[in-house]
């Protein structure tokens, strides 16, 4: 059974409509962390020490947020400019974080369709989460797809509920499903969506 | 008994520090101790101290003249000018009115009127000293009642040099003022001789002159002295001017206490008010605490045995006409109830000058021994029995106010439940409230003070008015159904105490509590209290950061530094809770004040780490790389 982290980053949780859903149909299950950065460290104040036990002590790193101009909140940024120390996750002796899978889970508020070369963004997603995909590969860790939720704006209340309960079994599938979850599989599809639906059907409605 | 100066003093302290800590224990307050101390060791119990008992009275009478110094130092010119209407008003309508009701019922009962008159105005006399001494430690003094009862007391300081000069009048030989006195209030003046618009030439001029020295002399001569730093010299400037004053006030016939009240307030605004006042309060006090225990000793038992009947029927008499005038003309000067009931439970017993004026007036022949004695055992006794008036106020009357108001508004407790109640609304809680107001968090508050009360009823907000370590109160401000519970209160020990009544009765609650140093934050972390907030440490902080940023540190560097040093201080305080042993209560607080420091600054040292942030260090990872490139470092 895989330890999981869901490393959560959002500055108004308050005002949120998707993540606040899905925080809702987090399951609770042995070996899931849910660790909630803005209303730990409100002030930017992070403990280092604190958060580097709790990466060490899990398997995979899940980071969920929204996209805010195509990239993470800021808090987020903070936290990998101090806990990912050299020496520590980085570096010749760097070698905490060696091998344990991490990926995000982004909520964005323009469609899928836009989100390609040809699209209105004339990128994909992981182009511009690239700086996040570099760094976890400069710490040694399996990046995997991301897990993303297109067209927030849109999405009307059985979107919701759809997308909550989607989520719930992506993180019981992670949780349980392979012992431990091998996520080199997942890696030729372009989202975690996707890499689901394909080799888990089962587990989708 | 031994007449040893020595001995005298030894006999004096012991009592005190024997009874008093009991009567605070028992929370009766010191001064009855004081007076209890006095009876045990007076000349009806152990009979340790006897004759001399009334000259240690006038000795310590200038304990009185301290107290109202101190009392004017921290009274601005500002606040007294709008104290008028209550002095002239309610002090003089208060001296007036009893002095008639007394001289009436004197004369009902068949004294001449000159006699009547002359108990009247003595009886309608308070005790400065009690009162005043009785109204801080419980805190009161600055509350509404509290300054109307303050102004009362100064009206009646003013009014006794009329009527020692009235007395003369009223004896039958109506002849020559009294030369023989020696006790320092009035009437050892050497102005007697001078014609009246020369004497009074003379009170106005010393008066003056009070003021101009006081606020152009005494501050420069004052930072002259300051200036040598050597402390006992200033302590010694401080007596200087409390006796130069009343020296000055006595040659022209005016009360001593008066005239330091009066320089106290010149000296109100002046930068050396709170040395002032540290120096003299030592004397004051100890001064005092003498006086309550000659009143004490000087109650005369013999006569109370013999004629029990006749003084007790006097003293309920006394205090009783005296409190229902008081408590009248409270409410027709629009106190409130509580307030109007805290002015006549403190007031009304007679005051010292009692004793001054009884036998001042026997030495005019205004009045007979037989007269006297009984009502001087009397008044002795009413001052004895003021600190149990204010505590059954306290306990019993004051309560009652709090929740009939409560009562009177059910609808509060059906309406709404608000999750968050609020003691103590002074500018700590009131902070709190505002903001959590602000963002619609509905609060109940609990405050002592009932103007800030009224206010905030006023402004809709649910407010109780009362004493919150009663769980009767706590629980009809919906305790039961309150999740959070937010100490402000302004000093440790109520923190402490609601703390416990909460514990017990209401152990639901989490307890927000506001604490004041090291100190009383460890002993709430002890008593199992989660949220402690000392007040000034953010605020400290804050500072600290801004002088860093003065010398060159980067804001944000600042910034950081301080929140780790708050992280760091929060973890050094828990440990030293878990580290000291109970041995360390025993401990004075200035000891343990530095013991906590020194523990502090230990681990400051110990714990290299305070400036971390190593993620944008790239110190090691520099050196990584130029290993790497064969560089040297």
């Amino acid at each position: 059974m895989a330890r999981v982290l869901v490393l959560f980053a959002h500055p108004a949780l308050e005002k949120s409509r998707v993540n606040r859903r899905l925080l809702k149909a987090l399951p609770k299950l042995p070996g899931l962390t849910f660790h909630d950065l803005y209303e730990q460290y409100p002030s930017f104040h992070i403990n280092v020490a604190y958060e580097q036990a709790l990466l060490t002590s899990h398997d995979t790193i899940i980071v969920q947020h929204p996209l805010y101009w195509y990239s993470v909140p800021p808090l987020l940024k903070q936290w990998m400019d101090l806990v990912l120390e050299h020496g520590w996750a980085y570096g010749l002796r760097g070698e905490a974080l060696r091998g344990k899978q991490i990926f995000l889970v982004t909520t964005v508020g323009g469609p899928a369709s836009s989100y390609t070369h040809e699209g209105f963004q004339k990128h994909t997603l992981r182009d511009f989460l690239l700086p996040i995909e570099q760094t976890t590969r400069l710490c040694r860790m399996h990046y995997l797809p991301p897990y993303v939720i297109y067209g927030t704006h849109r999405l009307n209340e059985d979107d919701l509920v759809r997308e909550a309960v989607a989520y719930r079994r992506l993180l019981e599938w992670v949780h349980n499903h392979q012992l431990p979850f091998d996520g080199s599989a997942t890696q030729s599809y372009a989202t975690m969506n996707e890499a689901m639906a394909a080799l888990a059907p089962e587990v989708m409605v | 008994m031994n007449g040893s100066l020595l001995f005298q003093a030894f006999i004096y302290l012991a009592a005190a520090v024997i009874a008093v800590p009991i009567a605070k224990r028992l929370g009766l307050g010191s001064v009855l101790g004081y007076l209890l101390a006095g009876v045990v060791i007076g000349p009806f119990m152990l009979g340790f101290v006897g004759q001399e008992g009334e000259d240690v009275m006038h000795f310590a009478e200038f304990g009185v003249v301290m107290m109202l110094f101190v009392v004017g130092l921290e009274l601005e010119p500002s606040l007294l000018w709008r104290l008028r209407q209550p002095i002239l008003g309610l002090g003089g309508l208060q001296v007036l009115v009893t002095s008639l009701v007394f001289a009436g019922l004197g004369m009902a009962f068949g004294l001449a009127w000159q006699e009547a008159v002359a108990i009247g105005m003595t009886l309608s006399l308070s005790s400065t000293a009690i009162v005043l001494q009785s109204l801080a430690e419980r805190g009161l003094l600055k509350t509404e009642g509290g300054q109307s009862a303050f102004a009362v007391l100064l009206f009646q300081d003013i009014a006794v040099i009329p009527m020692l000069a009235l007395f003369p009048l009223l004896a039958a030989g109506g002849s020559a003022a009294a030369e023989h006195h020696d006790d320092g209030h009035a009437s050892t003046t050497l102005i007697a001789s001078l014609p009246p618009w020369a004497q009074t030439l003379a009170v106005i001029g010393a008066v003056a002159a009070i003021i101009v020295f006081g606020r152009f002399l005494v501050r420069p001569a004052l930072s002259a002295i300051a200036q040598t730093r050597l402390r006992e010299l200033f302590t010694a400037a401080a007596l200087l001017l409390v006796i130069g004053i009343a020296l000055l006030m006595s040659a022209v016939g005016l009360s001593p206490a008066l005239g330091t009240f009066l320089a106290g307030v010149v000296l109100a605004n002046s930068e050396y008010r709170h040395e002032l006042e540290s120096d003299i309060d030592p004397f004051k006090g100890l001064l005092l605490g003498l006086f309550f225990i000659a009143v004490g000793a000087s109650i005369d038992f013999g006569l109370l045995f013999a004629q029990p009947l006749l003084i007790a029927g006097l003293v309920v008499a006394i205090i009783a006409i005296k409190f229902a005038i008081l408590f009248g003309l409270a409410r027709s000067f629009r106190l409130s109830l509580d307030q109007s009931a805290l002015v006549a439970f403190s007031l009304p017993q007679v005051g010292e000058f009692a004793f001054v004026l009884f036998s001042f007036a026997r030495q005019e022949g205004v009045l007979t021994a037989a007269l006297t004695d009984p009502l001087v055992a009397a008044v002795a006794l009413s001052m004895a029995l003021t600190p149990l008036l204010l505590v059954i106020n306290e306990r019993f009357v004051q309560p009652r106010f709090g929740t009939r108001a409560a009562e009177a508004r059910p609808a509060d407790a059906i309406d709404e439940e608000n999750a968050v109640l609020i003691v103590g609304f002074g500018s700590f809680g009131a902070t709190v409230g505002r903001l959590l107001k602000a963002n619609n968090i509905r609060t109940t508050v609990l405050d002592i003070d009932s103007d800030r009360v009224d206010l905030l009823r006023k402004l809709g907000l649910k407010v109780y008015y009362g004493d919150a370590s009663r769980h009767d109160l706590l629980a009809s401000a919906g305790a039961d159904h309150a999740k959070i519970l937010v100490i402000a209160l302004d000093t440790p020990e109520k923190t402490m105490n609601l703390v416990h009544t909460a514990q017990k009765h209401f152990p639901h609650l989490t307890i927000y509590a506001r604490a004041f140093d090291w100190n009383d934050a460890q002993d709430l972390v002890r008593a199992g209290v989660d949220h402690v907030y000392r007040e000034s440490v953010d605020t400290a902080l804050r500072m600290g950061a801004e002088v860093m940023q003065t010398m060159g540190f980067r804001a944000y560097q600042a910034r950081r530094a301080t929140q780790t040093f708050l992280h760091h201080d929060e973890q050094s305080m828990h440990e030293l809770v878990a580290h000291r042993d109970d041995q360390a209560a025993y401990l004075t607080t200035a000891r343990r004040r530095i013991a906590d420091l020194e523990q502090l600054l230990l681990a400051d040292l110990a714990d290299a780490d305070l400036d971390r942030d190593a993620g944008w260090d790239p110190d090691s990872l520099r050196e990584e790389i130029r290993q790497q490139a064969g560089l040297s470092a």
